[in-house]
């Protein structure tokens, strides 16, 4: 059967650990010498990038070349897909290569969903538009796992623009199949009408939630959100929301700071924080690498894939 | 001219009567009429007799859109959909905002000869919502134009939707609103809520609509014209439109069949099938949409018939198209969600699928009792003939029907076009 | 450093094929006696096991590898590191089957220049032992790699030979050969079925 990994929701906690201790295996390989595996010689792994993102696709592109793939990188400027070819024709395209994976970053809301619908490989959705980064609530449990021992139970605070994050639509998701319990934290504008069907708390309020915080992860602001509105300036969402040394020393003793980068160092962040032993964020990088080996792994390593989903809203049977 | 005799039909769902057509009117009713020279229809005693079907919302693409619809193809479907007029929106290219625009789209129409086609003229230059079009000129073309609507924006300045609907009193015309605020809805993708929050696609809130449409009820009243509002997606919708017609402003609505009968949850399956303005609603809505063009606060069905290209929506939902076919499937979504529920009865759909759309459009020829007399603009209607939606049969150039593989309770099985059959035994005659 | 490694316990790791009407051919003291006699062996032809490392093939090869580095070290008061290498990602029949949890892998100390004695339980068509290679080769350039297994049952379908064998198992193809052992197993013992 032909699997996908479009959504944590793909997996269940079974399989999600699974990933996590396959993940663990491979990040022994980071520490050899020779950082190779043989196990995915002849499969090939394309990287369909619609928007930039030199650190997620040169993740993905680590992680298929330490197992041994072959591996495209499709990026949408100065390709055919910059000149109007519709998303269906890239796929049949992708398809003709005989891509065993395509690993997709969209700008578009499920955009992976779509490609699943058209290609005969495995479609790792590697984020889309406003709604889902899969692979980013996978390196970031597994670092939490690594760090503090477990995830069950942990209570796991998201800060930041929840609203337009895929990353934590993602990590509420991920970390609820995972029996953790998040919270979410932003200005009210920046999150979404309807959350409250989301398996999280929601909070307005960062320094009533810290003490309580066993894992803070601090998300992106862009500036364009302040233009359009959601917050009056910079200055204002950093004092309410920005996380700094004194707001850190509310945090229990063990609890770590997380960061999907890229940061915005003074604004959501502050430098000292960042640098500091609770911060996982060089780790996160790492981490991602050994994810993605495992997700690779887990969807293209053997006769069928171990994880994922059947593609979601195949649509009517009409279409071939 | 053939004379016809309509033998064995049910009018309006009543009893069965032989109905003979003679010189394009409807000549004589009664039992068991003399055959006398006219071709024969057998209605075999089940088929509900209607006065033939009018759209107040159809976008036939032409000019400029001839790969997604013609006049010629959008209209043929029209026919097997029932209809014996449709409105033609102004979204063209060049837009019908011109009265030379309007005259050839009528023309196109007249020539194709499937059904009437009642141009629609902008309201604003070039859809642009800056400067009035030249209603008076459209009015006052052969296409004789009285419905005018920017569809596919809305008019959003308040001072201009107030003058538009001001000027066109002049001709009896009446402003069809597209209620969409702009800064509310940039780059909104679906209903704005739960859904929107889980697939991350930009939300379109409620709200954007009814804001819209409270004030233009009140610009309405305030300057005495008439106000169409189309396409009422939300339940919110349907209580200021309750409350202005309670007030006894002139105002009317309509709804789609879409937004009857599908819900917001189709946007979870990312198929651009089904992407459409204003996007699918809440299963609460579709309820109150329901109940409303039950009880006559919304007054018509429209289809909104959106034809587009394959290339428009086999992509990915963001980048996709809006929109929807309609003409083809509307009279069975219609008897699904309506009939079949109990909520309207033939008259019923009579009423909200002809009569009071010829009404808002001011077709003298359409909406006609059944009677002699009247033009034979008829709709023959098997109630009892389920039938399967298939892209590959529907006329329409474009296959973007959320319906296919769904099983509708009614079918057309002629039309006909002042006397003229346009469709016989569901083809096109 | 570590001298022993605790072998997963993962219900996947452990479920070896369960010979159905099984038939004991080795028992508790026939497996010590065997492993004993393994562990002299590898004593004598290592000159005293000087840069010797036992590498465990998981799950049952770990123990074995554990067993015979406690014999070594009574015999000769010699602490020898016992490792684990997962040959998951290295087997040949990976497109086959649906992709499968991955063991560990843990080395102490390294292969390099070292003597690395593979430890397995069953020695029978060679191609974990060709997988174990390959993945060794990965880690680093041993001096010289051995093979120990507990049973050597023939069919081989590569030219693979063990250096030490606890016991030697005319088998049919299709027979199973089931190694139990205390710690994963609560007894030890080798068992023969026929296939269902």
């Amino acid at each position: 059967m032909k699997r996908h990994l479009l959504s944590a929701t793909d997996l269940d906690r079974e399989s999600a650990t699974l990933v996590l201790d396959t993940a663990e295996e491979m990040a022994r390989l980071g520490e050899r010498s020779i950082k190779k595996l043989p196990t995915l010689r002849g499969r090939t792994v394309v990287n369909l990038f619609y928007e930039d993102s030199t650190r997620t696709r040169t993740s993905f592109e680590l992680a298929a070349k330490r197992l041994s793939a072959d591996v495209i990188n499709f990026s949408a400027k100065g390709s055919s897909v910059s000149k109007g070819e519709s998303l269906k024709d890239t796929a049949l395209t992708l398809e003709a290569m005989g891509a065993d994976a395509v690993v997709c970053r969209h700008s578009g809301s499920g955009a992976p969903h779509r490609l699943a619908q058209w290609v005969k490989g495995s479609v790792v959705n590697a984020g889309d538009g406003t709604h889902e980064h899969p692979t980013q609530a996978l390196l970031d449990a597994f670092t939490m796992r690594r760090r503090l021992g477990r995830i069950e139970g942990l209570r796991v605070t998201i800060v930041g623009d929840i609203l337009h994050s895929r990353v934590a639509r993602s990590n509420v998701l991920l970390l609820d199949i995972l029996g953790a319990h998040p919270t979410v934290v932003a200005p009210p504008t920046l999150l979404p009408v309807g959350i409250e069907a989301w398996p999280t708390e929601v909070s307005y309020d960062i320094d009533a939630v810290l003490p309580k915080s066993d894992v803070v992860m601090m998300l992106r602001v862009q500036n364009e959100r302040m233009t359009a509105s959601y917050f009056p300036n910079v200055r204002e969402y950093s004092r309410r929301y920005g996380l700094d040394a004194r707001r850190v020393a509310a945090l229990p003793d063990d609890a770590i700071v997380m960061h999907p980068g890229p940061m915005n160092r003074g604004v959501e962040i502050a430098a000292e924080v960042a640098d500091s032993a609770r911060s996982t964020i060089v780790e996160q990088v790492a981490n991602g690498v050994s994810v993605r080996m495992a997700v690779l792994y887990l969807l293209l390593g053997g006769s069928e894939p171990a994880i994922g989903s059947p593609a979601a809203g195949s649509t009517e049977g009409e279409r071939p | 001219m053939t004379d016809w005799l309509l033998r064995q039909v049910r009018p309006l769902g009543g009893d069965v009567v032989d109905i003979r057509i003679v010189g394009g009117v409807i000549a004589e009713i009664g039992p068991s009429l003399p055959e006398g020279d006219c071709s024969v229809y057998e209605g075999g005693s089940s088929l509900v007799a209607l006065p033939g079907l009018v759209d107040l919302h159809t976008h036939l693409r032409e000019p400029g859109r001839e790969d997604a619809e013609t006049v010629e193809t959008g209209t043929r479907a029209a026919a097997l959909g029932g209809y014996t007029a449709v409105h033609a929106m102004a979204n063209t290219t060049p837009v019908a905002d011109v009265a030379g625009v309007v005259e050839q789209v009528w023309r196109l129409g007249r020539d194709a000869g499937w059904c009437d086609v009642a141009p629609v003229g902008a309201v604003t230059v070039g859809l642009g919502g800056e400067h009035l079009a030249e209603l008076g000129a459209m009015a006052e073309s052969i296409a004789r134009v009285r419905v005018f609507s920017d569809d596919g924006k809305c008019v959003s300045d308040p001072v201009l939707m107030r003058r538009a609907l001001e000027y066109v009193k002049a001709f009896d015309g009446v402003i069809a609103q597209h209620a969409q605020d702009p800064r509310l809805t940039e780059g909104a993708q679906m209903n704005e809520g739960v859904v929107s929050a889980r697939l991350g696609l930009a939300g379109w809130p409620a709200v954007a609509e009814e804001a819209i449409i409270a004030r233009d009820c009140l610009l309405a009243a305030h300057v005495g014209s008439r106000l169409h509002v189309c396409h009422l997606s939300t339940a919110g919708s349907v209580e200021i439109i309750r409350a202005a017609k309670a007030k006894g402003w002139d105002v009317t609505a309509e709804v789609t069949p879409h937004h009857l009968v599908l819900t917001e949850d189709l946007a979870a399956t990312y198929d651009p099938t089904y992407k459409v303005n204003p996007p699918l609603r809440t299963a609460a809505d579709v309820e109150a949409l329901r109940d409303a063009l039950a009880d006559g606060t919304i007054d018509v069905v429209a289809t909104d018939h959106a034809p587009h290209p394959v290339e428009d929506k086999e992509t990915d939902w963001t980048a996709a198209a809006f929109g929807m076919t309609g003409l083809e499937t509307a009279l069975g979504i219609v008897a699904e969600t309506m009939v079949a529920t109990g909520r309207l009865d033939w008259a019923g759909v009579a009423d909200r699928m002809s009569i009071a759309a010829a009404r808002i459009g001011r077709l003298a020829d359409h909406g006609r009792p059944i009677a002699v007399g009247e033009p034979a603009n008829l709709t023959l209607i098997d109630p009892d003939a389920a039938w399967t939606v298939d892209r590959a049969q529907l006329a329409s150039r474009s296959t973007n029907t959320p319906y296919a593989g769904r099983s509708l309770p009614a079918r057309v099985v002629a039309t006909f076009l002042r006397g003229r059959p346009t469709v016989l035994d569901g083809k096109p005659a | 450093m570590s001298a022993s490694v605790t072998p997963p316990t993962s219900p996947r790791a452990t479920s070896a094929p369960e010979p159905p009407d099984g038939r004991s051919v080795l028992d508790p003291a026939d497996v010590g006696r065997a492993l004993t006699r393994i562990a002299h062996e590898i004593l004598e032809r290592t000159k005293g096991g000087d840069d010797l490392v036992l590498l465990g093939i998981p799950t049952r090869g770990v123990t074995i590898a554990n067993r015979l580095a406690a014999r070594i070290r009574a015999v000769e008061g010699l602490e020898v590191p016992v490792g684990s290498l997962d040959i998951t990602m290295y087997r040949d029949d990976l497109r086959l089957r649906l992709p499968r949890a991955l063991e560990t892998t843990d080395v102490p100390g390294g292969v390099d220049h070292k003597l690395v004695v593979l430890v397995d339980d069953v020695l029978f068509t060679g191609r974990t032992v060709r997988a174990a290679l390959d993945a060794l080769s990965d880690l680093g350039r041993p001096r010289a790699v051995q093979l120990a297994v507990l049973v050597d049952r023939g069919h081989r379908e590569l030219p693979i030979r063990a250096d030490y064998v606890g016991k030697n198992l005319p088998t049919s193809r299709t027979q199973l050969v089931s190694v139990r052992l205390a710690e994963i197993d609560g007894s030890d013992a080798v068992v023969v079925g026929e296939a269902s």
